[in-house]
């Protein structure tokens, strides 16, 4: 979930009027060739002013989305065409191994789609009109680079919910919170979605050895992760050395739309990187 | 328009619940704020002994320890209230942040768990009860587990005592391994059994001496009855309840909402499931057989002369009584006190028996153990009206349905509310 608007439109607000203007023509012209279009003439991508939404979503209402009953319900040929062209084609060899929650726009997930083009990931995004540019997103990546991008995927949910629902027992070996609501007031601390009690979900879904990457612009929350995950008995910190060996801490801050925007505002950002570990505690109780 | 569903009180009407202890020495049925017990064993009412006054709202959940020394009630009014049943004094007093939907014991009797609306559930150490203490004590619990704002229904302890399970109102049942030090939190998910598609009711073990580890079955508002390995989570067997029920009373009339199962009852050696549907007047026995991992209709007990629809059912270990409760909390017919009617069902013991069918019979009013007292105390007067029954039925229908059944809006209604907002803007 993305803290603050990432919409052109709003930050443009911003710009002396002089550039606004010059933005302006621009727009109209491009308005004039495209007529109406959601996507750009030129590069074939959505483009966000279509899919404008609000900055927040409550994660604690009910939700009127269909979730599957359980993760064998989950169908990849929805997902994954090129991989998996029928629904009974799905054997269960290739799953899901990285999950973006609260992908906002995708920015990570397209960096990570050819770094790791072997691997299944998926976005899950609450908002369904940013769901809709990624999901629009893919689609344009995939038709202009063949062979390319068909192991990225998203999907309207709220991972807060259900996350068990997409996800088998240590499914996963990746899973990325970048710049999650920051939930200020004490009674919304709940909302966050990184907090010691879903952590056990997470932790589930996590296979041993699985990372867990955050990192948000907001000190007050990069503490209260840093504490939720030093807190839990099934997480430890992923040491100095290999955080630096690891390409895709680099992207946290990089690849995604709301990363930029803080580098380019020279802002700072509070990165916490967990590996999730064998429950050490309870088998020492039973030995 | 949302105010109106908001303040409905219809929501807070609680059905009424009956519990027995294992060794069938108590039946304690509790409707309302109102908690009632009555001493088999002596054939005598129980007076309890609560200095802070019992509880002053209404009871959600009630519980013996398996070992029969401890109850635990807990409610509406915030409370969890653990009793001592060899004097029937309060012992401590848990205050909770929000309302209580489930109580469990662990199956040692040192710790009490309950969950809240919101999902979170807590422990209560009372490994170190001190009996001579007159005033009951108040405890401060520790949160273990969370279901994310979801209504937690029910709360269970495996058999072998290593999982605590939690189902809820989101279709969900948490199978989580409870430590040995619980205060800690419960961190390790061992499972989640998937597969309802409304909210999950009850859960029950089903467990023999050759099978120590036991199975569970979960009964939900999707009207099926569901057994499950919850050591992997994986659904052994679906038995749908909704089919035979319908059968039984077509009245032709079409239903909005499917026959919720509300309760589970099961006999020790496991080959019984007595099942409590909404709208099924009795109840229903499914067989379980544990060594193919299947459930199988058995048959119906239907309870002749009234429409006695069960909202709690419970049984002892030790004595072959199948109890049920029926009664609702507010009722509109104004009475001094709260009805509940109380009936039993002899013979719930075992389905391997050649007998079995001829032996489960619904027992009348004065065959019933304990007799007119046992139900003057429990029901709150001998006779109960007939319209009393169809207005519980109704009532306990309706709170169970605005609960744990998410509200639906129609797409305009959705898109009408919406109008005001930024982002809906840019179509026009």
């Amino acid at each position: 979930m993305e803290t603050i608007h990432c919409d052109e439109t709003i930050s443009r607000r911003r710009c002396p009027r002089t550039v606004d203007h010059i933005h302006h023509r621009r727009k109209m012209l491009e308005h004039e060739a495209n007529a109406n279009s959601t996507h750009s003439k030129t590069t074939g991508l959505p483009r966000k002013r279509f899919y404008r939404a609000r900055a927040h979503s409550n994660p604690l209402s009910d939700s009127h989305f269909p979730v599957p009953i359980s993760p064998s319900q989950v169908d990849y040929s929805v997902h994954y065409p090129q991989l998996f062209p029928s629904p009974d084609k799905f054997d269960g060899s290739k799953r899901i191994e990285f999950a973006d929650v609260g992908c906002g726009f995708g920015g990570l997930l397209i960096s990570l789609s050819t770094m790791f083009p072997e691997t299944l990931m998926i976005g899950m995004e609450l908002r369904d009109k940013v769901t809709e540019y990624v999901k629009e997103r893919v689609v344009a990546l995939r038709s202009s680079n063949p062979g390319q991008y068909e192991n990225v995927s998203v999907v309207r949910t709220n991972s807060m919910k259900y996350i068990p629902n997409y996800f088998e027992k240590e499914q996963l070996t990746k899973m990325f919170f970048l710049f999650p609501d920051p939930h200020f007031k004490e009674k919304n601390h709940r909302r966050r979605v990184i907090n010691l009690h879903l952590l056990d979900e997470y932790a589930y879904v996590l296979r041993e050895g699985g990372i867990i990457y955050t990192i948000t612009d907001v000190e007050e929350l990069g503490v209260w992760i840093k504490s939720c995950l030093e807190g839990h008995p099934l997480f430890e910190a992923v040491t100095k050395e290999e955080l630096e060996a690891d390409a895709v801490v680099k992207l946290l801050s990089s690849a995604t739309e709301e990363g930029q925007k803080v580098a380019r505002n020279g802002g700072q950002t509070f990165q916490a990187v967990y590996r999730r570990i064998a429950p050490c505690v309870s088998n020492c109780e039973k030995h | 328009m949302e105010e109106e569903s908001e303040k409905n009180p219809e929501t807070d009407v609680a059905p009424a619940l009956i519990s027995v202890h294992p060794t069938h020495k108590f039946v304690s049925v509790a409707i309302g704020s109102d908690l009632r017990v009555f001493n088999l064993q002596e054939s005598c009412v129980v007076t309890l002994t609560d200095v802070s006054g019992g509880h002053k709202d209404s009871i959600r959940a009630i519980r013996y320890s398996a070992n029969g020394q401890l109850f635990v009630s807990a409610g509406d009014d915030k409370l969890v209230k653990i009793w001592a049943t060899d004097s029937w004094r309060c012992i401590y007093s848990v205050v909770s942040e929000k309302r209580v939907s489930a109580v469990g014991i662990s199956n040692d009797g040192m710790f009490v768990c309950f969950a809240d609306k919101f999902g979170v559930v807590y422990v209560v150490d009372i490994e170190d009860h001190d009996v001579e203490d007159r005033v009951p004590v108040n405890k401060k619990a520790v949160p273990i587990l969370s279901h994310y704002c979801s209504i937690i229904t029910r709360l269970e302890f495996s058999l072998d005592g290593r999982f605590i399970i939690t189902a809820d109102r989101d279709f969900k049942i948490r199978v989580t391994v409870f430590p040995k030090n619980p205060v800690n939190g419960a961190h390790e998910i061992q499972s989640f059994c998937l597969g309802h598609t409304e909210f999950v009711s009850c859960l029950a073990f089903v467990g023999c001496q050759d099978y120590p580890r036991g199975l569970l079955v979960s009964g939900s508002g999707d009207s099926t009855v569901r057994l499950w390995d919850h050591t992997s989570g994986s659904l052994l067997d679906t038995y749908n309840c909704g089919a035979q029920a319908e059968l039984l009373h077509s009245n032709g009339k079409e239903e909005e909402i499917l026959h919720a199962v509300t309760d589970l009852c099961t006999t020790p050696d496991g080959s019984l499931v007595a099942v409590a549907i909404q709208s099924l007047p009795g109840v229903m026995l499914l067989r379980c057989n544990l060594s193919t991992r299947t459930l199988s209709f058995a048959k119906v007990i239907s309870i002749a002369g009234e429409t006695f629809i069960p909202t709690s059912i419970g049984a002892a270990s030790s004595a072959p009584v199948l109890w049920m409760v029926m009664g609702a909390s507010i009722l509109h017919i104004s009475d001094s006190v709260s009805l509940a009617r109380v009936r039993a069902i002899s013979g719930f013991t075992t389905s391997t028996s050649e007998s079995f069918d001829h032996e489960t019979s619904v027992l009348e009013d004065e065959e019933i153990p304990g007799g007119e007292s046992l139900l003057q105390t429990l029901q709150g007067k001998l006779s109960v009206g007939k319209e009393a029954f169809s207005t519980a039925a109704e009532a306990v229908k309706t709170a169970m349905r605005n609960l744990l059944i998410k509200k639906q809006y129609s797409v305009e209604r959705r898109e009408f509310r919406k109008r005001g907002r930024n982002d809906m803007k840019i179509k026009k």
